[in-house]
């Protein structure tokens, strides 16, 4: 019998899946299971690294920042990783944030690296 | 030329839920809670402070910072430096004694970053926290978490950093204490310090405006960091990185973030810098080494999450 209080997360756009907890946030459960499908920043609903969108299922979400998802965009189910609760197994579509490009690059940065 | 700009004075920071928050920087970081005011925002400041307060939480739905203020001299450097302001083309507003609790008359003005800026000269002094006023002891009991010791300064993104900085050092004389450059000499970031600090504020460059990178607090020791570092790990708060040495400032730090998203640095140590000394220079090359001296690697979460 699957474990009614964990939910199954199916990440569609990086063919991958994690089990979640329904008193637990799905990206630090993404993270407790070392997988790497949805991108973390600062895990307070206030970056917007992690946004994403719920194509079906049922959650319930804590406060997020709304410079990051609008009224419009919450209805349509885009939300913040780090601020979602599943109540059923999820459906969802990671990489929804638009990084701007910073005048110094990330790529710059990480051939600054040794 | 110092223009008697002393000290960053207080920081308000939007957060999303002001009980959280305050679960954060007073009982996590120690800092200490002033009180409320009849906008539901809280008050806080480090043990060793002498004003009033230093942290403004106010709660809002998008994470951030409202504005720093920095504290002058007197009303006399207050008013000349209003003037100078206003000619250097700057939108200035002047906020009542009273807006804050205890913070005398407000000179607000906005930057090319998109940052809302802050003088002031007067606010209660309530002195350094549960110590006398003679024979002061060395550390008053009671302290709680990290026992951050002061506001000690803030890192802020933006577009034209070089706008900013120009503001700074010519109005409110600042002087540019670091300097990350890149091939062709541009400059992509700026720590700026009124004072001895190696900075009492600082700038890099990005397209986004007004944005927040963190806000920093003082401890004294390595040992206190470490310490700081065991917190985070006790309290499952989300960690950025650290503990580790910064090349710019060569300060000893670990990032953390607040339950909105916020970023926090708890730090000891660092260079100093005097009116003569000329910026410390670091090239956009060896980035990862300026910001993770020993890592000599960023990690991509240092540049892209702010609020
Ligand atoms: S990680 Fe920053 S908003 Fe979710
Ligand atoms: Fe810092």
């Amino acid at each position: 019998m699957p474990d009614q209080n964990t939910h199954l997360i199916r990440v569609v756009n990086r063919d991958q899946s994690f089990k979640c907890a329904s008193d637990q946030v799905l990206l630090i459960a993404m993270e407790r299971m070392c997988a790497n499908v949805i991108n973390v920043g600062c895990r307070g609903g206030g970056c917007g690294v992690c946004k994403i969108r719920i194509l079906q299922g049922e959650y319930e979400c804590k406060r997020m920042s709304k410079a990051h998802i609008s009224d419009a965009e919450q209805q349509q189910g885009f939300v913040l990783a780090c601020r979602v609760f599943p109540r059923t197994d999820l459906e969802i579509e990671a990489d929804h944030y638009q990084p701007r490009e910073s005048y110094y690059t990330n790529r710059d940065a990480r051939k600054a690296a040794c | 030329m110092r223009k008697g700009v002393m000290r960053p004075g207080h920081i308000q920071i939007r957060v999303l839920d002001v009980e959280e928050a305050l679960k954060h920087y007073r009982d996590l970081m120690g800092l200490i809670e002033v009180e409320r005011d009849s906008q539901g925002r809280a008050y806080l400041k480090g043990w060793t402070e002498v004003d009033k307060f230093s942290v403004v939480l106010r709660q809002a739905d998008e994470p951030g910072m409202d504005f720093v203020g920095y504290k002058v001299l007197d009303n006399q450097t207050l008013e000349k430096l209003h003037g100078e302001l206003v000619e250097y083309g700057c939108n200035v507003e002047e906020i009542p004694a009273g807006e804050l609790n205890g913070c005398g008359r407000r000179i607000r003005f906005d930057s090319p970053t998109g940052h809302m800026f802050e003088l002031f000269a007067e606010k209660e002094q309530t002195g350094k926290w549960g110590l006398s006023k003679v024979n002061p002891e060395a550390w008053p009991r009671g302290l709680t978490g990290m026992k951050a010791t002061r506001f000690d300064h803030c890192l802020l993104y933006g577009p034209n950093i070089a706008g900013t900085l120009d503001l700074f050092q010519k109005v409110l004389g600042f002087e540019l204490a670091e300097q990350v450059l890149d091939p062709e000499g541009t400059r992509i970031a700026g720590f700026l310090t009124a004072s001895m600090k190696a900075h009492d504020v600082a700038f890099i460059e990005c397209p986004e405006p007004g944005k927040l990178h963190h806000a920093s607090f003082f401890l004294d020791t390595w040992e206190d960091v470490l310490r700081a570092a065991d917190l985070i790990s006790m309290e499952d708060v989300s960690l950025d990185i650290g503990p580790t040495r910064h090349g710019l400032t060569h300060g000893k730090t670990i990032y953390f973030f607040d339950p909105s998203g916020n970023r926090s640095e708890v730090f000891c140590g660092g260079d100093y810098h005097y009116p003569d000394h000329e910026p410390v220079t670091w090239k956009a090359e060896d980035l990862g080494k300026a910001i993770f001296y020993h890592d000599r690697v960023l990690n991509e979460r240092f540049l892209t999450v702010l609020t």
